[in-house]
């Protein structure tokens, strides 16, 4: 376990961040506009050297940075990749960010890695697991990390903890800080039938180092019941503003992130969505 | 009812397969086609890293048989790492072994064109000799010296005319291709690499380089592949694209 306290300058702003795409460099360094920081995928910065690691030299003069893994499996019921392991920490290393997270999820079972986040029994053995990899993933990459709440589109007949209260524990027995994604928390409870205020009432928000917004898709499931997709392609929706607001009011400003990963906008309408969280941070501060 | 990781897994790769029972919706009942959004997911997300690592072979098959061919080899070969910059490593093996593509010899060597592009992106830096220095050297020095080549560049040596194939595919108005063994030289003058096609011999001298020979072996190895070798021509290109970062012993 980690001392979290040994970090406490390594923060990222309370403002917002986007997440980066290549296509946005030039306007980035050139009006950045409310973006305060910037946050990656750790696995696209993976390779030896060219042009993603080049561009990223030259942005971490200017921005914090917050490296978000999405490939390392902590939920996986196999150990986890220490080839993998070795990687992050090289990365961390390099780019010395101001954050480092990755998912309440599995990706990688039997060498086979899914390219998606797979959702996980809340259960005490899932807790034991979950924790010894988040304790294994702090001493390897010498550093605090963020654990994030899921997207849900089911549940396991074999849970027995609350989501809210199996992050709780997780974070208590590692020392690990959380990363509360706010459109999952509406997608998961739109799709569970839950209530997603009574979710943030219950969230740890002391624990939260960023938050995360995204848009979602529509879908339905075998019933017509309304069925939310995570899928990061296009503005955050309205009641998921309103939840962000909520959060805010109960935890200050917080570093907030505009994930959008599919059908990529030009950058002001990017920079739009991330102005609107400043003036929902500003307007709850006033 | 446990569901683990083996049996969903399974689920996820199969799209015939049962969906794992122990799955609701939140309210009790079966999770049914919920389940399928994660098939889904993996599908489309392993199809899109298929199609950005292979735009040429997507352009050769077309777009609706490169999904079905993608479908295929991603429950063939799923990812062994969650690296997607380096997924598709099995597909020049793939694409000869798959019944549609089995007849069609080039479509291996193209795939190969499109992973060695991939690699020189996201190879290691290097800087490039001055040319000075090559020129500084005595023809009998130069002879008995050796060259490091940049870590971006990479050899690809075909019976096919792969280059052709390549470049009627990514130019527009490039000539169509004629049948003939093509190798071709990808290098990576800065941060972008481009494949070029190289002259009779070009392919013996590199290849030779990049197995520690001395330029004069090289050379003499290039001739011996094509008595036309035009050794001006090669060296040229070697400076324009930054592909020599050392001369030495």
């Amino acid at each position: 376990m980690l001392d979290a306290s040994s970090h406490k300058f390594d923060r990222l702003p309370d403002t917002p961040g986007v997440g980066y795409k290549p296509q946005h460099f030039s306007d980035i360094m050139e009006a950045p506009g409310s973006v305060g920081w910037l946050e990656i995928h750790a696995e696209n910065y993976m390779g030896a050297g060219g042009r993603p690691l080049a561009q990223l030299r030259h942005l971490a003069e200017r921005f914090a940075f917050s490296v978000h893994g999405v490939g390392l499996s902590i939920g996986g019921e196999g150990p986890l990749d220490p080839d993998h392991l070795a990687r992050l920490k090289h990365l961390v290393s390099w780019l010395n960010p101001a954050s480092f997270s990755e998912h309440l999820a599995w990706s990688t079972h039997e060498s086979a890695f899914l390219n998606d986040l797979l959702p996980l029994p809340y259960t005490e053995a899932t807790l034991t697991r979950v924790a010894d990899h988040i304790d294994q993933v702090q001493e390897v990459v010498g550093r605090r990390m963020l654990l994030e709440n899921p997207s849900s589109y089911l549940a396991f007949a074999e849970s027995t903890l609350a989501e809210t209260e199996f992050l709780r524990e997780v974070a208590r027995r590692t020392g690990c800080g959380l990363l509360l994604d706010v459109n999952n928390v509406f997608i998961s409870a739109t799709n569970l039938g839950s209530d997603p205020i009574s979710y943030i009432n219950a969230f740890p928000l002391d624990l939260v180092g960023e938050i995360h917004l995204a848009g979602h898709d529509e879908d339905e499931d075998d019933h017509g019941a309304l069925l939310l997709i995570d899928s990061h392609g296009r503005e955050v929706a309205e009641p998921v503003w309103a939840l962000y607001e909520h959060v805010i009011r109960k935890s200050g400003p917080l570093p907030s992130l505009i994930e959008w990963d599919n059908d990529v906008p030009d950058w002001a309408v990017l920079e739009a969505e991330a102005a609107r969280a400043a003036r929902v941070m500003e307007t709850v501060a006033s | 009812m446990i569901v683990d990781q083996t049996e969903f897994r399974s689920a996820i790769l199969d799209p015939e397969a049962a969906r794992p029972e122990g799955l609701t919706d939140g309210a009790g009942r079966p999770a049914g086609r919920r389940f399928d959004v994660y098939r889904n997911n993996v599908a489309v997300s392993l199809t899109e890293a298929l199609e950005t690592a292979f735009p040429v072979i997507r352009a050769l098959v077309g777009e609706a048989n490169f999904k079905l061919l993608a479908g295929a080899f991603l429950r063939a070969h799923p990812p062994a790492s969650p690296l997607m910059m380096f997924y598709g490593d099995a597909m020049p093996e793939f694409l000869a072994n798959f019944g549609p593509t089995q007849t069609m010899g080039y479509m291996p060597d193209v795939a190969r064109l499109e992973l060695m592009i991939r690699e020189s992106y996201h190879a290691e830096d290097s800087t490039a000799v001055d040319p000075a220095d090559l020129q500084a050297l005595a023809p009998d020095a130069l002879m008995a010296s050796k060259i490091w080549l940049a870590p971006s560049l990479r050899l690809l040596r075909s019976d096919w005319p792969v280059f052709s194939i390549w470049r009627f595919n990514t130019e527009d108005g490039a000539p169509k291709p004629q049948m003939a063994a093509e190798d071709v030289l990808i290098a990576r003058p800065d941060m972008d690499p481009a494949p070029h096609l190289l002259p009779p011999g070009g392919g013996a001298f590199i290849a030779a380089l990049q197995s520690g020979d001395t330029f004069g072996a090289a050379f003499e190895a290039a001739t011996n592949a094509n008595d036309s070798f035009d050794l001006g021509k090669m060296l040229a290109l070697l400076i324009e694209t930054n592909s020599m970062t050392k001369i030495g012993d």
